[in-house]
């Protein structure tokens, strides 16, 4: 694989494990602005566990340390910002990436502004392995009895509470469960590029992740990876494509464009890419025969 | 008796939505909770349920269960089939449905199967988002939604609202059918005609107060009633 694919394939894999993190929360109906704020404490908590200046341990359980201590502070945070709702959930939470951010600068043993080395190194081999776990763990998730539950929330909060839902309860799992998430691509950010800054998680990353998932679509598992895979090749393709055929002006303006067709998507199909109904059309070879007996059935009662 | 409840007191901040109201089912019966808008009639469900916090006693089946969290009276035998149809638009009928049986341990594809026999219309649509469910059908799939939680109390909140004549005639039949097969039903309804017809007792709910109560039959009879609904007294 030539170094350019290998490094696009890298951001794919970092954005698809970002987009999952968001997805679980989105997939009950909260919006997560924060995904910024767990990404750093991710990247920073590995380093810090694995690197000599500090814990010294092996980067694998490096990773599984930050993981539970971003899972922890998620956990805690997550009770006062579930209390929000809406346009306020996505402002509780941009806040809570913006304190992280803050503390990360001023910290001098973390680098502050200038960044921090980070000592392991984790390549692809690594890295496309563990985005395919998240992703089948993500539909596993989704395929539980809470993951039920969850869509459930998304569709009626009140009537789910009337079949016995805790909503309280899944809605923490899920916003817990997902900062896990963004915490472990965090980490994986960090050993392979070797490098951190607080910049690089900034408000733009938090405002794309949570695009990728909405665009994607939150209705199934798919949504996430159609998302986050869309919103990285497109792009890349399109300045490859304009590049190679002379059309300056697409290479520069494909942004432009890719906005325009942000607006359009979100104007025409405000529930994402990827719905149950289209899900349910694309499967429709492996199911159409069940469907026809049932319908055979229906039509004959 | 298969509920008992005692003094039941539902506040929400200042508004008095139930005041101290007394409300008893026999096993096998159909009651239904009469009264206008406003009148805390669903507060008196969601407060029976569990899912609202309130005052007083509920004893089901002669155990004492006030202090039962929703999922534990749900597990018990209550279930209630919130106004408005409310069911979950995005989610497939099938989905609907498991959701109905949130509640329970074990296999319910067999009793899933068996509303599937007795509503064709929901089999044909199982694996469809329930939002292209006609209103009717909706209706058929909020209360199948219910049977799965193999309760022996159902609540239903104005299961007729907006539904045609013809649909409300066989919504009824079905209500009826289930008490047939022994199941208890709190019967809310504006559709006094109706809810009556059907009933064997039912109470009558003005401003959180039960103003009467008494068989059907005394009720269709009694002028009190139109006076409940209308607030002219």
């Amino acid at each position: 694989m030539s170094g350019y694919l290998e490094s696009q394939l890298i951001i794919l894999c970092l954005a698809t494990i970002y987009a999952y993190g968001i997805f679980l929360p989105a997939a009950s109906g909260q919006l997560n602005l924060g995904a910024a704020g767990f990404i750093t404490l991710g990247a920073y908590a590995s380093a810090w566990f694995n690197a000599s200046t500090g814990a010294e341990l092996p980067v694998w359980l490096s990773v599984i340390l930050a993981m539970m201590f971003t899972g922890t502070i998620a956990f805690v945070i997550s009770f006062p910002i579930l209390r929000t709702r809406g346009v306020y959930m996505v402002l509780a939470t941009f806040a809570f990436a913006e304190v992280v951010a803050g503390i990360v600068i001023n910290v001098e043993e973390l680098g502050a502004a200038a960044g921090m080395p980070v000592d392991a190194h984790l390549d692809v081999t690594v890295i496309v392995p563990m985005t395919i776990l998240v992703i089948l763990f993500s539909f596993y998730f989704m395929s539980t009895r809470l993951g039920l539950a969850l869509r459930s929330i998304h569709d009626d909060e009140n009537v789910a509470t009337l079949f016995g839902v805790n909503v309280r309860t899944a809605k923490v799992v899920a916003f817990t469960v997902g900062a896990m998430l963004m915490s472990l691509g965090g980490s994986l950010y960090g050993h392979h590029y070797n490098y951190i800054e607080a910049q690089t998680f900034n408000v733009l990353l938090s405002i794309y992740i949570l695009l990728y998932v909405l665009m994607g679509g939150t209705q199934t598992a798919w949504g996430p990876l159609i998302g986050a895979a869309f919103f990285t090749i497109v792009p890349e393709a399109l300045r490859e494509i304009a590049e190679s055929a002379g059309l300056t002006w697409l290479a520069e303006g494909r942004f432009m464009m890719f906005g325009a067709f942000i607006v359009l998507l979100m104007v025409f199909r405000p529930e994402g890419v990827m719905t149950r109904t289209l899900q349910d059309r694309l499967g429709g070879g492996l199911f159409r025969r069940k469907k026809q007996v049932l319908d055979e059935t229906a039509a004959n009662s | 008796m298969l509920l008992d409840v005692q003094g039941i007191d539902v506040r929400y901040g200042r508004n008095h939505a139930v005041k101290s109201v007394d409300l008893t089912l026999d096993e096998r019966e159909i009651v239904t909770v009469l009264g206008a808008n406003g009148a805390g009639k669903s507060s008196l469900l969601k407060a029976i349920l569990g899912s609202e916090k309130s005052t007083g006693t509920v004893l089901f089946d002669g155990i004492d269960i006030s202090g039962w969290s929703a999922p534990k009276r749900i597990d018990a035998g209550l279930v209630m089939v919130p106004e408005g149809r409310q069911i979950f638009v995005s989610l497939t009928v099938h989905e609907n449905l498991q959701m109905g049986a949130y509640c329970r341990s074990g296999d319910v594809g067999a009793e899933i199967d068996a509303i599937y026999e007795r509503f064709p219309n929901l089999a044909a649509r199982r694996d469809m988002p329930a939002s292209v469910l006609s209103g009717g059908e909706q209706q058929m799939l909020a209360i199948s939604r219910a049977l799965l939680a193999k309760p022996r109390l159902m609540m239903l909140d104005e299961p007729s609202l907006g539904l045609s004549p013809i649909l409300v005639k066989q919504l009824f039949v079905l209500i009826e059918e289930l008490n047939r097969d022994g199941l208890t039903i709190l019967l809310i309804e504006q559709n006094t005609h109706m809810a009556l017809q059907s009933a064997d007792r039912g109470y009558v709910l003005e401003l959180g107060d039960v103003v009467l109560s008494g068989s059907s039959k005394t009720l269709q009879e009694d002028s009190r009633l139109g006076e409940a609904y209308l607030g002219t007294h």
